[in-house]
């Protein structure tokens, strides 16, 4: 086929031959000027004037071969696409005559007249109509005489209403030419026939954005559709039902989904989990039902699960505190039967090591609760520390949950045994949280109620990441590095604001810390719960000169008789103007409520040069520390 | 427009290949490979349409042969099916009962027809006699130099 240059030589030939009157040269010029345009686009107006009498054309061949080009050109071009929409109507003309017209054997298929024109020209049509209203007023009557004339008991009647559809669909239509397209397509999904009825899912997944409701009517149909054998219709399915969720239909279709997730192939378990856990957070009716649904996927599909939904799953249970004492039991007893699974058992782990002390008081008011002892809860961690089907991962989890519970439970020494062995673990992250719990033990025993308490309800995409207490200025104990609060996976890194839900916030005002070359840094307060000594502070930096401040570092110190832990930033890029701030947590024990001050360092690059400071803070309002 | 058609046996023989791109031998011999390993691995009761890279392709079983076309992804599936159909049912216009050893042994007549009725990645010709029409003509041609020749041996 030919190259560009050739193009750019022949086409000269090419546009002469258009216009002989040997409709076989005519026929195989025309395809010949698509291909020259495809090739070269600028030589399209070389092609205008031949196209002029193109449409009057008696040969089907011809005239097949005309639509084709003037479809090619329509498509690259706009202004072409302006030029020929007067032609809209002989295009309806002709294929009403085409429709209209009785049997003529050269053209026929199985008694339609020339079904590839017919789709060519209704192609055309749709790219013509699309966003304009008279061309598509034009086309209406015509479009529905298609759509209700055209046999379907063959694959070419189907094939022609399926174009049809298409170009209702991406047209102005008027609304009940768009009930008829989709009523067209929910009588496709009935037919027995597999490709059609995946041609169908194809297209209603295309049009549920715009008409949702008219798709909503065939829902079951759809559903029906997951059990078929034919992975590429019940790929095609899944996908329409999420789209077809809403919060109406949630329980119904949420049955019907986990019952697919059950019994389908691998391949699909991933993106069906991930699937009903969106569905199930945006729509749930209740938190039991959406807990319950959870457990359901993780423990029929728990190893198929992606790894960034177990921090989800964790903050969302956070969240919902009432069911707290329901959801440890569950996943407890969930343990109990299965540990191969591991985001299950991590989750399940996590929520031990947090609820441990609900768990063990049997306080569980949703269900029947189970009697269980500390040893036994004990066990059960220590079983997956040791078990092989633990990956290090869990493993992390695992020895997390045991430390926290050393703060819950009343068997202290059996954990701190726990903890001592893994000292020594061959695992490295294993060893080191061991050696910190260890330490924790021995010399930092005061502070350990404090760290391990409850962790505070998280607002959705917060990290989780690894905390530092960051202690300068003349301190001499070295700075402990914090035990990780599990996951260690972190979210990407947009922390927006602070961790504390509504119910937690205080009235004590907020303050501007810091102002100077541009930078400004305000700070805002909560009161942590339940621990009143502690006071979180969220710093807001922001940049009123004109370039962005990167490598932006936010340090921190107090007085020997506070203890501060520094949560990450939100980024490390201020941007300028005032465009947008970077966030940061600051937590602060304040046992002795002493008056707070603190010393703050920044860091940062402006316009290339780094610029250092040191402030310190004494502006703090008295509802913060007393 | 279609990107190219291929037919291949139940053994995973390449009777026919067409392409409508340039495409580097090395490009085309996997392609063959991929169609051929993807096609023959389908269950028989699945539907004909598969995804593969950016194209669609279009299978359909006759006898012992698969048909195998690619198209672009906007194009339309069901009619593609229709074209496979319309080509199969030109070659047993010509052929008279068209089975598998025509093609092998006729090949370049099928490429004939073929290249009648598809061109470019587009069809050519919608109507089953002008086709016709057009390869009876060009066998006529050859069979007219044929008996030229002799006359001119004859005559020598």
């Amino acid at each position: 086929m030919g190259s560009s240059e050739m193009c750019r030589d022949l086409a000269g030939e090419v546009e002469k031959l258009l216009k002989t009157s040997n409709s076989y040269l005519r026929k195989k010029a025309a395809l010949c000027a698509v291909h020259v345009i495809r090739k070269v686009p600028e030589l399209m107006e070389m092609f205008l004037p031949a196209t002029k009498n193109l449409l009057s054309e008696k040969n089907h061949g011809v005239l097949h071969t005309s639509v084709v080009l003037l479809t090619e050109m329509c498509e690259r071009s706009p202004d072409m696409l302006a030029h020929f929409r007067k032609l809209v109507p002989q295009l309806v003309r002709i294929l009403k005559n085409l429709i209209m017209s009785g049997y003529s054997p050269e053209h026929d298929v199985s008694g339609i007249s020339d079904p590839f024109l017919q789709v060519r020209i209704l192609r055309l049509l749709r790219i013509l109509g699309k966003s304009d209203d008279d061309s598509s007023e034009a086309m209406n009557d015509i479009l529905a005489q298609v759509a209700t004339n055209t046999e379907t008991s063959k694959n070419v009647g189907n094939a022609i209403l399926y174009e049809t559809v298409l170009t209702i669909m991406d047209i102005k239509s008027e609304s009940g030419l768009r009930v008829l397209a989709i009523n067209i397509l929910g009588r496709f999904l009935l037919n027995n026939d597999k490709n059609i009825r995946y041609v169908a899912l194809t297209s209603l997944l295309k049009t549920v954005q715009t008409d949702h409701n008219a798709v909503q009517r065939h829902r079951s149909t759809i559903v029906d559709c997951l059990k078929d054998l034919d992975v590429s219709i019940k790929r095609r399915a899944m996908e329409l039902s999420f789209a077809l969720v809403n919060g109406n239909n949630i329980r119904g279709m949420m049955k019907e989904l986990l019952y697919f997730l059950d019994s389908c192939d691998p391949e699909f378990k991933a993106d069906c989990a991930s699937g009903v856990f969106l569905a199930a957070e945006k729509y749930a009716p209740s938190k039991r039902w959406h807990i319950d649904t959870i457990m359901r996927v993780l423990t029929t599909a728990g190893s198929y699960v992606r790894d960034d939904s177990v921090p989800n799953l964790i903050q969302l249970i956070t969240n919902s505190v009432e069911m707290h004492a329901y959801t440890v039991q569950r996943l407890y007893k969930a343990l109990l039967d299965d540990i191969s699974q591991q985001p299950l058992v991590q989750v399940a782990s996590w929520c031990i090591g947090e609820y441990g002390d609900l768990l063990v008081s049997g306080q569980c008011e949703e269900e029947e609760p189970i009697q269980v002892t500390e040893d036994e809860v004990l066990d059960v961690l220590e079983g997956l520390l040791v078990s092989n089907l633990s990956t290090p991962v869990t493993r992390g989890y695992s020895l997390t949950a045991i430390m926290k519970l050393s703060t819950r439970f009343s068997s202290v020494n059996r954990i701190k045994k726990v903890v001592s062995i893994y000292g020594s673990s061959i695992d490295v992250e294993l060893q080191q949280r061991a050696v910190e719990y260890n330490a924790l033990f021995k010399k930092y025993d005061h502070m350990r109620p404090a760290l391990l308490e409850r962790m505070p309800i998280m607002e959705k995409s917060t990290t989780n990441g690894p905390t530092e207490i960051v202690q300068t200025n003349g301190e001499t104990e070295p700075s402990v590095v914090e035990p990780k609060h599990p996951p260690p996976v972190t979210q990407p890194n947009q922390v927006r604001t602070v961790l504390i839900s509504e119910t937690h916030i205080n009235t004590i005002p907020p303050m501007t810390a810091y102002n100077k070359n541009g930078l400004k840094i305000d700070f805002t307060f909560e009161r942590a719960n339940p621990n009143p000594n502690i006071a979180v502070i969220t710093i807001h930096a922001s940049n009123s000169t004109e370039a962005d401040m990167t490598d932006f570092v936010f340090q921190a110190a107090v007085p020997k008789t506070f203890q501060l832990q520094l949560l990450s930033p939100s980024s490390n890029v201020v941007p300028a103007l005032n465009q947008g701030t970077v966030t940061q947590v600051i937590r602060v024990l304040n046992p002795q409520k002493q008056q707070l001050r603190m010393r703050i360092k920044l860091t940062y690059t402006l316009k290339g040069s780094p610029v250092q400071d040191l402030a310190e803070v004494n502006n703090f309002p008295p509802q913060s520390w007393q | 427009m279609m990107r190219f058609l291929l037919l291949f046996s139940r053994q995973g023989k390449l009777r026919l290949q067409k392409w409508f791109t340039p495409i580097s031998e090395r490009e085309k011999k996997k392609i063959i490979r991929d169609m051929t390993s993807m096609v023959l691995a389908r269950q028989p009761r699945s539907c004909n349409f598969l995804h593969w890279k950016d194209l669609k392709i279009i299978y359909k079983r006759y006898a012992s042969l698969y048909f195998c076309l690619a198209i672009e992804n906007q194009e339309n599936e069901l009619l593609a099916l229709e074209v496979i159909h319309r080509y199969v049912e030109l070659l047993d216009k010509y052929f008279g009962n068209v089975c598998e050893l025509d093609i092998i042994f006729n090949f370049e007549k099928a490429y004939f027809i073929l290249d009648e009725f598809l061109m470019g990645g587009e069809i050519q010709e919608t109507s089953k006699q002008m086709v016709n029409r057009s390869i009876e003509a060009s066998d006529m041609l050859q069979e007219d130099d044929n008996s030229d020749w002799y006359e001119v041996e004859l005559f020598g």
